[in-house]
């Protein structure tokens, strides 16, 4: 067994373990913490299959980014996992039927038939130094360009969508807004003002004593 | 030289074997002195903040209180690693870790000089930033599972601001990369030789700037410590921590801290190449100094700032630090993006040839 080997069976178990773990958990903190093992699991045999460039993407988007959100969200959920598991037992047989069913499915898409290695043939070796980042980068500017400036524009409209869904302009007697270039451009003479006042003397201390009585 | 201890080792080892002990080896000779660096980083930063402040620092463990760092360290080391009733055990012991390994993880691409490198990989500075952007898993897990009020704000706090940044920070990087053409951090370093002016802080001198104030967030360093923010909720994410539990969270954020200078120092201010290059009288008296001097210098210099501003800056709000990052940082990195392309279009400068 070469070290590249071994490798690749350290991280393709941890990948399959943590995937399993990820639906069987019952905290689903937990359950996002194990889908953050698999991604990097997975990314790491990305990266010994050559695709460096794709793996570290993968950490960086997937477990960097998107789950850091997703945790954030499950973990301020209070869920009553009791009533999530009623009827667990009642339903299972639908469930172990759907989950063969679309095992079946994968098998007959992703297996040996249409992936086997005397279908695609051996994978290429590059060497050392070959660059993955520009093979992809050549790949998406030219080849796939079109497709890449669709992509684009659909993040965009995303985006877009989610900031009109999500922004609420208050009117200003409801809640107070900062306005920033006005805080910035502020100066101690807008802070602070000098009045003029005529002096006042105060009555002398007998008299009061007088006006007491 | 550990292709030689490689291949020597390999004649009565099996290969994995000889390969695991050898890159254990180049592990063990790149944590250790940064694991010594961080102890005395924390002196350093007590006694600049003390001199800066007008008092002495430590100055009792040792001469001028050298050995403080260590005594620190036993202290904390024998102290009662105290668990909280309520905490998730598993998760609780494991967020500390998952805080510093990442940290230890991305010295692997870091050159220290030339062909000084652990790995020398072609996406290296993406590795250290991906790598980086698994650090904050230790800071949410460590606020919840401690199943404190306090430590889960912290760890809301953290993982907001830490995604936030992180943005601001890979779009500095992709200018670096512009300039550079490759993503190899030694081929980063080798594209700034020629002395002061061809290093890449000119063209990218808003970048330095982002960059940097981008690793004071992720590193929760002052003006953006509100994750720890001791005013309002206590000592944020690592409040129920105790003993060495708190110290592995301490060791990684100043391991963070080095990480990012030696980052800066090689993508903006030249690495290990002399700022007297190609200076008539100034080069041939400082040749004899070897370039990873000079990089330490850099990174040194680096370091003071992250104290120095820690001595004079008060903590941000929070809202304005989410504006700052979000409203102010990314745009700016976004526009010289442009910039940098037009730059690179009109060939400007030593730095586009």
């Amino acid at each position: 067994m070469t070290f590249e080997q071994l490798i690749f069976y350290i991280l393709a178990a941890i990948a399959v373990i943590s995937s399993l773990m990820m639906i069987s958990v019952n905290n689903p903190v937990k359950a996002a913490l194990w889908l953050v093992l698999a991604f990097i699991a997975t990314a790491g045999v990305w990266i010994t299959a050559q695709a460096e460039f794709l793996g570290i993407v993968l950490i960086l988007v997937y477990a960097g980014a998107v789950m850091v959100l997703f945790l954030f969200v499950v973990m301020m959920l209070d869920i009553n996992l009791v009533k999530l598991k009623e009827g667990f037992i009642r339903y299972l047989p639908i469930g172990v039927l759907a989950a063969l069913g679309i095992f079946a499915l994968m098998y007959m898409v992703l297996g040996p038939n249409n992936f086997g290695m005397d279908v695609t043939g051996e994978p290429v070796r590059f060497d050392a130094n070959h660059s993955n980042t520009t093979m992809i980068g050549l790949a998406l500017y030219t080849v796939h360009v079109y497709a890449f400036i669709l992509a684009a524009v659909l993040l965009l409209v995303g985006i877009v969508a989610a900031i009109a869904l999500t922004i609420r302009r208050r009117p200003p007697h409801e809640v107070k807004y900062q306005n920033i270039d006005k805080q910035v451009k502020t100066q101690a003479r807008d802070r602070f003002e000098m009045i003029k006042m005529q002096p006042v003397k105060e009555k002398p201390v007998e008299n009061k004593k007088e006006e007491d009585e | 030289m550990f292709n030689a201890l490689q291949g020597w080792l390999s004649i009565f080892l099996w290969d994995w074997l000889a390969i695991l002990m050898t890159l254990v080896l180049q592990v063990v000779i790149v944590v250790l002195p940064i694991m010594i660096a961080v102890a005395f980083l924390t002196l350093a930063e007590r006694k600049v903040i003390g001199f800066m402040q007008v008092r002495m620092g430590p100055n009792r463990v040792g001469p001028n209180g050298i050995l403080q760092p260590f005594a620190d360290a036993l202290k904390l080391i024998m102290k009662e690693f105290v668990r909280p009733q309520q905490s998730n055990l598993y998760l609780f012991i494991i967020a500390p870790v998952l805080a510093l390994a990442p940290v230890v993880a991305a010295w692997a691409v870091i050159p220290f000089g030339e062909g000084a490198v652990v790995s020398d990989i072609n996406v290296g500075v993406m590795y250290v930033l991906a790598v980086s952007s698994i650090v904050v898993y230790g800071v949410i897990i460590a606020g919840w599972a401690s199943n404190s009020k306090y430590a889960f704000l912290g760890a809301l706090r953290a993982s907001a601001q830490k995604v936030s940044y992180e943005i601001a920070m890979g779009f500095a990087l992709v200018t670096v990369l512009m300039v550079a053409g490759s993503m190899n951090l030694t081929e980063i370093v080798h594209g700034q030789q020629g002395g002061f002016w061809n290093w890449y802080w000119i063209p990218l001198l808003p970048m330095l700037a982002v960059y940097f104030i981008s690793g004071l967030a992720e590193t929760n360093r002052t003006p953006f410590d509100v994750v720890e923010g001791e005013a309002e909720i206590v000592a944020g994410f690592h409040v129920e921590y105790s003993s060495m539990g708190f110290g592995v969270f301490m060791l990684a954020e100043y391991a963070m801290m080095v990480l990012i200078s030696f980052m800066t120092a090689i993508m903006f201010l030249g690495g290990w190449y002399s700022p007297f290059e190609n200076i008539p009288v100034l080069d041939p008296l400082t040749a004899w100094i070897p370039g990873f001097i000079w990089l330490f210098l850099k990174v040194a210099f680096l370091l003071f700032l992250f104290l120095w501003f820690r001595a004079t800056f008060p903590r941000y709000r929070y809202d304005q630090l989410m504006r700052l990052g979000w409203k102010v940082l990314i745009p700016l990195t976004i526009v010289w993006v442009f910039v940098v392309g037009v730059m690179h279009y009109f060939s400007i400068g030593p730095w586009f040839n």
